[in-house]
């Protein structure tokens, strides 16, 4: 039972870590656009290879 | 004049029409920051991410431009440039790829909507955290019951109780702040009992683990919280997004005019500026703003929007030209008759407001159900705590939990979920379809109409004619063509549209109401009115044009405005579906009845003017009938405004668009869909208020009986939720039926 004493401690820091990601991502505006990341990701511009260096 | 956009294809998945080539100066909207100016546009008709990179890389490509970013979600494109880069040259440059474009004010933007969604979301979160942590503690009590020592299970339910708190406090502001407003007015809400039966959960919570009790409720308490900040949340983004598309649409009426100051120099103003008496310039294909009297220049004008007339009609100096009418061919000066806040008909938004005011008194079927519920569980509580206390001989500890208990499993979860759920699920449905819902109980009304009337321009027909004569040899045909390109005529688009890609005459001239003429292959050429080629006049009911090349007799051109492709599936689909239809349009008869004919629909009214659609509206519903209006200009808008549910194209006019409850586009394929969704997406969510009732059926006697632990409770409210939203789900699985 002893072991208590600190794992629970961990569980709720760890759950803690994952509220203040959550909530960091709403106040920085991670969901103000969700269609446009979703499109963004598979926009690449055609760019010309790089040369292939020769050794 | 050689711009006919025909080669501006909008979205590339095509999920969307294209857009308007009417782009607007935004000059007057751009915002000064130290050197860099920037600007907010609307930008309809993008939807996925070819769109995206199109529109970006084509703003960004112009000289100066440092950022351009484009939210897919809500269609704003944020622009920032430094130098003296002209503003009109970026929303030419958005329009020109096919893409309806608008100023935005930053001064009207929804700040209010989304901070309220967003600290929803925020207090969800915290729910949610608490939730999960509180049950793995409560797990473990419920899990060694009568194994575990009583210090250890005081130790986790003190424990649980300090992460209740600060949660209680923070995601449970939404529901005390709303029921202590209701409550300072002497009346009652939703959030009454949930704000009660969270402080008193809690509380009882607090003095069972003060004595070491075996029973507490933190568990149920946070969960509660996260189920109902769920149906909150599910709420608040539905409201937002009906409200920044109204938002949207009211963007693009705040067009800007050029305004012809005082020394000549013509220069772009908002369109709420303008006074009556100020002079306006009216570039070709603009469209007119204010209502305004005719000072120099002539044009054609295409009314269709206003009247319901599908064919321009000839203009100029000293004739009156309404808001909503395109100029087509030449440049016109003016003096506007009033500001642009009146320049609608006054008793078309005189009908507007009325129609409005009707619709408000329509009640939710959710309303319906708060409404009884609130009194019943209230009472229902107070009976069992006076019941165990009085009559029973129970202790006023055990007789106050178990009523606490019976306010905890009665709180309505399900309920709060059953409508909100069903509503996204049913929009998002729909959004696929081709329409957007304007208002959440669009829905409700939608699925209860009988009856459709359509109006005929623009909506059964495509509104744009198409060249019908099959005999014309496609050499004269490429002829005609060369003069036609240099036009906006409609007529003159639809024969280039026939012709295909060619070249432009040379020095075309167009004579505004009677045609146009030009050299063709070595040869003078007219093409026009049988007056304008010295033509008979035929006995063709539709549109038609004479081309004359050199002193060779005119040929007939008919043209005719076709109906919508699907359209006579789309109404046998309807009339499957038990619904009435009928024609009620302001255009000639003779086009009206061959429409009506085609089409076999019996029922129709032709030179209706607003006031005759409004009242033969009235007269349906005096008769009892719920009437789903289709309609898209602004002589529907009235009727749009007062019809039970109305739908309107997405090429409408804005105030049409504002004043109908959806949306939709890409013809009239999804008009059955709509329908078809709504009634669906009302059968659900009646059975979802069926499911809620039942579940309280089953679970207020245990509650009463005194049976409802903390177990039992957390299992009934989760499962509830979780079938709600399941039989939610179900409105996208059946697609292919209804789809």
């Amino acid at each position: 039972m002893s072991g208590l004493i600190f794992l629970i401690p961990i569980a709720l820091v760890m759950g803690a870590m994952g509220l203040v990601g959550f909530l960091w991502a709403v106040r920085s505006e991670q969901f103000d656009d969700p269609d446009g990341a979703a499109a963004r990701i598979l926009i690449s511009p055609d760019e010309p290879l790089p040369e292939r260096k020769s050794e | 004049m050689t711009d006919l956009s025909l080669d501006a294809n909008g979205c590339p998945s095509g999920l969307a029409p294209p857009g308007g080539s009417d782009a607007s100066d935004p000059g007057a909207f751009v915002r000064k920051v130290g050197k860099q100016s920037r600007l907010s546009l609307t930008v309809r008709g993008a939807k996925c991410g070819g769109c995206l990179s199109r529109i970006e890389g084509v703003v960004a490509a112009l000289p100066g431009v440092e950022s351009a970013r484009l939210n897919l979600s809500n269609g704003k494109l944020d622009i920032a440039w430094s130098g003296n880069l002209e503003p009109r040259r970026i929303s030419e440059a958005v329009s020109g790829l096919g893409y309806g474009v608008a100023p935005l004010d930053t001064a009207t933007e929804d700040d209010g909507h989304k901070k309220e969604e967003q600290s929803l979301l925020l207090a969800m979160g915290v729910a949610g955290f608490a939730t999960a942590n509180i049950m793995l503690l409560s797990v473990s009590v419920w899990g060694g019951h009568g194994e575990m020592g009583e210090a250890t299970r005081q130790g986790l339910h003190a424990l649980s109780g300090v992460i209740a708190l600060p949660t209680l406090i923070y995601s449970g502001r939404p529901f005390f702040k709303s029921a202590w407003n209701v409550l300072k007015k002497r009346r009652t809400n939703m959030d009454v009992p949930i704000s009660l039966a969270l402080i008193l959960a809690f509380s009882v919570s607090v003095t069972e683990t003060l004595r070491g009790g075996e029973h507490a409720y933190f568990d149920a308490a946070c969960m509660l919280l996260f189920f109902l900040l769920i149906g909150r949340f599910l709420d608040a983004r539905v409201r937002r997004r009906a409200w920044s598309a109204a938002r949207d649409l009211a963007a693009l009426a705040s067009r800007t005019v050029t305004r012809i100051g005082a020394d000549g120099s013509p220069r772009s103003v908002r369109a709420e500026e303008i006074r009556p008496g100020d002079r306006i310039l009216l570039a070709p294909g603009e469209r007119a703003v204010v209502d305004m009297v005719i000072e120099g220049g002539e044009s054609e004008v295409d009314e269709s929007l206003v009247t319901g007339e599908s064919l321009p009609r000839w203009t100029g100096a000293g004739m009156k030209l309404m808001a909503g009418s395109i100029n087509l061919s030449q440049p016109l000066t003016g003096q506007a008759t009033a500001a642009a806040a009146d320049s609608l008909l006054a008793e078309i938004s005189q009908m507007l407001t009325a129609g409005e005011q009707k619709r408000s008194t329509y009640r939710q079927i959710a309303d319906k159900a708060v409404s009884l519920y609130v009194p019943l569980v209230h009472s229902t509580a107070l009976l069992t705590f006076l019941g165990w206390w009085l009559v029973g001989g129970m202790g006023l500890r055990e007789a106050i939990l178990i009523a606490v208990s019976t306010l905890i499993i009665t709180c309505p979860c399900a309920l709060a979920l059953a409508a909100p759920v069903v509503q996204v699920v049913a929009a998002g449905r729909l959004f696929k379809g081709g329409a957007y819902l304007k208002s959440g109980d669009a829905l409700e009304r939608i699925a209860a109409c009988d009856h459709v009337i359509f109006d005929k321009t623009g909506t059964l027909t495509l509104g744009t004619p198409r060249l019908i004569s099959a005999d014309v040899p496609a050499s004269l045909l490429a002829e005609a063509a060369q003069l036609a390109r240099a036009s906006r005529h409609p007529l003159s688009r639809a024969l280039t549209v026939a012709a295909g890609p060619g070249p432009l005459a040379k020095d075309v001239k167009e004579r505004p109401g009677l045609g146009l003429e030009g050299e063709v292959n070595g040869a003078p050429c007219r093409l026009g009115s049988a007056e304008w080629t010295g033509a008979k006049a035929a006995g063709h009911v539709g549109a038609t044009l004479f081309f004359a090349r050199g002193n060779e007799a005119p040929v007939e051109l008919r043209f005719e405005d076709d109906i919508q492709s699907g359209a006579a599936g789309m109404l046998a689909q309807l009339s499957a579906m038990g619904m009435t239809m009928e024609i009620v349009s302001g255009d000639r008869t003779e086009a009206v009845a061959e429409v009506a004919r085609t089409l076999g629909i019996d029922q129709w009214t032709a030179a209706a003017s607003p006031q005759a659609k409004v009242a033969r509206l009235e007269a349906l519903q005096a008769a009892g009938r719920k009437v789903l209006m289709v309609g898209d200009g602004l002589n529907d808008a009235g009727a749009l405004a007062l019809a039970h549910a109305s739908a309107a194209p997405g090429g409408a006019l804005d105030v049409s668009q504002s004043a109908a409850d959806a949306v939709y586009s890409g013809g009239l394929a999804p008009l059955p869909g709509l329908v078809k969704t709504a009634r669906l997406a009302k059968a659900v969510m009646l059975q979802n208020f069926g499911f809620a009732a039942a579940y309280n059926l089953v679970a207020v006697p245990i509650a009463v009986l005194g049976h409802a632990t903390p177990l039992v409770a957390a299992i009934a409210m989760s499962g509830s939720s979780i079938i709600v939203c399941l039989n939610a789900l179900r409105i996208n699985l059946n697609t292919e039926k209804t789809g």
